[in-house]
Parts: C-alpha cells; sequence; structure tokens
C-alpha cells in the first residue's frame, strides 16, 4: 500500500488515478500514523512553498514524513514534493524539511522568450543510475511546471537533469528518498513506467 | 531543451465531440472520452476540452466527461467553457484537469483570474482570448478586438492590452484563438499570434486555423508560439499526430516524439 499525503496540494488525485490505472493500491491520507507505518509514501504537489509547509506542520506530517525516511520506506517526492524536501526554498523565503541538503531558487534566465513557468516537456539526462529511472532512455521527454527548481548542496544528490538555458536537477535521491522535479503520472507511458519501478523499488539506489 | 508543443482541442457539447467553422455551423464528430484516449496514445503533448454548451445544468455532463479522461489519460489536459466561478474552476480540477481556461468569465470579471491563480497557482489559469480583426481605432490601438460570449459579443477591448492585463493578474498561460482563421484551415493569424507572444512573458497556446503541418511550423516559428493547437485536422482523420510531429521534427523543431 502507498500513501499518498493529503496536505492540500494540487495534482494528489491525479496521482492517485495514475497508480489506479497501473492496479497499484494506494490511499490519500493525513493520517500521521498510516503515514509512519507505510509501506510506500508518495509526497507529491503543486503549489507554494510557504503553504505547504504550514499545512504540513499545522498537520503534524512534517514529522511523519521525516519518520517514515528514517524508518526506511521508499518515498517519492513529486514537484513542489521534491522541493520542500530540500533546507530552504527562495518561494516565500520558506524553511523545509531538510532530508536532503540544499535550496530551491527561482529560474533566473537571460532569454527574454523563456518562459517562465517552464510549462511542457523536456529532455532530461540521466547523471547517475536509479532503479526509477531504469528504463529511461537518452532523450526521454518528461512534463514539467514550475518556477523553482530543486538546488541539492551535494552532487551525489543529483540523479537527473534538464535544460532550460540552465542545467538544472530534475530527480534528486537521498538513500530510500527519491523525488522528481518532473510530474511522472502527467509523462505519458514512460512517466507511467517511473511510478511502476516505485512501486518496486526496495529504497537502495540501484 | 523545452519542447514546443501539439494541443488538441475537443469540443464537447452535450457529452459528445463537436466542431464549429468559424464558431457556427457545429456538428456532432464522436465521443470525447475516446478521442482522447486514442491521442494519447498516438502521442499528443496536451488537451484541451471545451464544454460548448456550457449551462450549468450540462456542467454535470463535463464533469463526467473529465473524470472519465482523467481515469485514463496521463498527458496534462485542461477545461474550458462556461467557468465563471472559483468552485466551478475547483470542480473541474477535482474531477481531474490540471488547468482551467477562462474566457467570458475573465473577461466580464477579471477579479477570477486573480482568484483562481491565487487559489490553484498561475500554472494552473490559462487565459482564453477569441479575438477579431477590425479597424485600427482608439479604443483598438492594435486592430485586434476581444470577442465574449463564443465569438458573438464584440466588447471594444484591445487584445494586446487585455493580455497584459490577464498577465498581471496571475494567469499562467495564455490561448490566442483567431474567430477569422477559425475552422478555415488555412493557417493561423501569425501577426496576432506574433503581436501576443512579444507582449507577454508567459506561454502562448496558437489556436485557430491549423490546417496542415505547414501551418503549425509557421506559427511555432515566424508567429513565436509555445504550442500550437489543431482540431479539425486530426478529428477528420486527415492527418495523425505522428505525420504532424514528423514534419514539424523534419524541419528542425524539437516536439516530443513518442508513439
Amino acid at each position: 500500500m502507498i500513501c499518498i499525503i493529503d496536505y492540500d496540494a494540487g495534482n494528489l488525485t491525479s496521482v492517485k488515478r495514475a497508480l489506479n490505472y497501473l492496479d497499484i493500491e494506494s490511499e490519500i491520507t493525513q493520517d500521521a500514523d498510516k503515514i509512519i507505518n507505510a509501506e510506500r509514501v508518495i509526497f507529491p504537489g503543486v503549489g507554494h512553498a510557504k503553504t505547504a509547509m504550514e499545512v504540513l506542520v499545522n498537520r503534524g506530517l512534517d514529522a511523519a514524513l521525516k519518520r517514515a525516511f528514517e524508518k526506511g520506506a521508499p518515498v517519492l517526492g513529486i514537484c513542489l514534493g521534491s522541493q520542500v524536501i530540500l533546507s530552504r526554498s527562495e518561494e516565500g523565503d520558506t524553511e523545509c524539511l531538510g532530508l536532503i541538503k540544499g535550496t530551491c531558487p527561482k529560474f533566473k534566465l537571460s532569454d527574454p522568450s523563456l518562459k517562465i513557468p517552464h510549462i511542457g516537456w523536456n529532455s532530461v539526462q540521466i547523471v547517475q543510475r536509479h532503479f526509477l529511472l531504469k528504463d529511461l532512455e537518452p532523450g526521454d521527454e518528461l512534463y514539467f511546471v514550475h518556477s523553482y527548481y530543486p538546488r541539492p548542496q551535494n552532487s551525489d544528490n543529483i540523479f537527473a537533469m534538464a535544460e532550460y538555458e540552465i542545467e538544472f536537477p530534475v530527480a534528486i535521491g537521498e538513500k530510500n528518498l527519491f523525488a522528481t522535479q518532473f510530474h511522472p503520472e502527467k509523462s505519458g507511458p514512460i512517466g507511467l513506467q517511473i511510478l511502476k519501478n516505485f512501486s518496486q523499488w526496495d529504497g537502495s539506489p540501484c | 531543451m523545452l519542447r514546443k508543443r501539439l494541443i488538441s482541442c475537443l469540443d464537447v457539447r452535450d457529452g459528445k465531440l463537436a466542431k464549429s467553422i468559424k464558431f457556427v455551423d457545429t456538428k456532432d464528430i464522436g465521443d470525447p472520452v475516446t478521442t482522447a484516449k486514442k491521442y494519447y496514445e498516438e502521442g499528443l503533448d496536451e488537451l484541451v476540452f471545451y464544454d460548448i454548451t456550457a449551462s450549468s445544468d450540462k456542467r454535470d455532463i463535463m464533469i463526467d466527461v473529465v473524470s472519465r479522461v482523467a481515469q485514463q489519460v496521463f498527458i496534462p489536459f485542461s477545461v474550458g467553457g462556461g467557468l465563471r466561478t472559483v468552485e466551478d474552476c475547483s470542480k473541474v480540477l477535482l474531477a481531474g484537469a490540471e488547468k482551467v481556461n477562462v474566457n467570458t468569465a475573465a473577461v466580464k470579471n477579471p477579479q477570477l483570474i486573480t482568484d483562481a491563480s491565487k487559489a490553484f497557482g498561475a500554472q494552473c489559469v490559462v487565459l482564453s482570448m477569441d479575438i477579431r480583426k477590425v479597424p485600427v481605432t482608439n479604443e483598438i490601438p492594435s486592430g485586434y478586438e476581444i470577442v465574449i460570449d463564443g465569438g458573438r459579443t464584440p466588447m471594444g477591448i484591445d487584445a494586446i492590452e487585455w493580455v497584459k492585463k490577464g498577465e498581471d493578474l496571475g494567469a499562467g498561460e495564455v490561448v490566442v484563438n483567431s474567430i477569422d482563421a477559425d475552422g478555415t484551415r488555412e493557417g493561423y493569424e501569425i501577426n496576432l499570434t506574433r503581436t501576443i507572444a512579444d507582449a507577454v512573458s508567459v506561454p502562448v497556446i496558437a489556436s485557430g486555423g491549423g490546417g496542415k503541418p505547414e501551418h503549425l511550423y509557421d506559427v511555432l516559428t515566424e508567429g513565436k508560439a509555445d504550442a500550437a493547437l489543431v482540431a479539425s485536422i486530426l478529428h477528420y482523420g486527415e492527418y495523425t499526430i505522428k505525420e504532424v510531429k514528423e514534419y514539424l521534427s523534419g524541419r528542425g523543431i524539437k516536439i516530443r516524439m513518442c508513439y
């Protein structure tokens, strides 16, 4: 059973629908005990970092997520879920969960023809092997919609990059935690495959 | 590198797929859910559902369509048509849409853009504009006028002024529907699309007039659009998604090749 953390962020139900389609059992929950004891946890989200952190703290879900991670359950963060696992976000100058050391800067691009938010399909380059990305071919595209991106302090935490004037991390991880800036639940067949891989992942990198 | 997007718009009337020419002469041409799934499997990048009957009593049919699409289509899709309040938007988002398209209601009540943007994020709010070419006047200095109510009511508002305002109010993307080009299959309104793209810094989706792959090439290059929206050429089976994408890719457009 996968617990999908409910903190009022967008896209919870699209993750749930993708898992249903794959016949993977899941539950959207804000019950801290369920999350702590979950076999696997998905931490999705579209929204604002500050609001997200406030809701997580108010519901005691920040501690539950940390506890689940420490207990070794495979955890998948998606979009905002790949940002608030870092130490800080520039969005609302927010102190975040700190599961991976680093920050979330906003895109600052010099080319005025490049739009922010970065919306659409972008190709992703794997820089370090990972079980969740094992089916990705060079040049495969995934769907993004965001203005901030995760920037871990230590490059060992970076598994994939994309280019949008700058090269920026799009998949990061630490032990049994993996997180993607792109939306696997909205990235067609290759995205669904990543979710399927997560459902079979034992929490080790390869 | 970010890809250009191929988007298809499915106009839905009473739960069925419909297609109009210049916003009138609407015909039923199939089932939106089956069509959506087929396009997803063929490698479409994004879908738009437009509820063209859009009265509140028909809304439930639309919610049902959205929900059935969301269960089997795993690319982004947006819903528009008759969304007047944040609650209306919330319903289609809960049913499985990623984004909402606001048009007439946003012109009548610009606060809707701000409220929806605050509630769901700017990335969620697409400002859709129906635009007609008119003589240049003091009121319409660009010669492009905003028209609402499905092409029926000219507003005396300049399209360029409106799109800038829409961006300031919190729209995360804009759709440029050229009423003059709609359904003609003679090409997008390049000048209009480029003028809008130069005026705002959010992504621009070109709509209306795409009749062959060359038209998409033109609007994605010369027209500076980030995405091109097509309807007729796919709905009537004149081109497949693969044919359109291979054409664009062959001419150097970076586009997602997935089938």
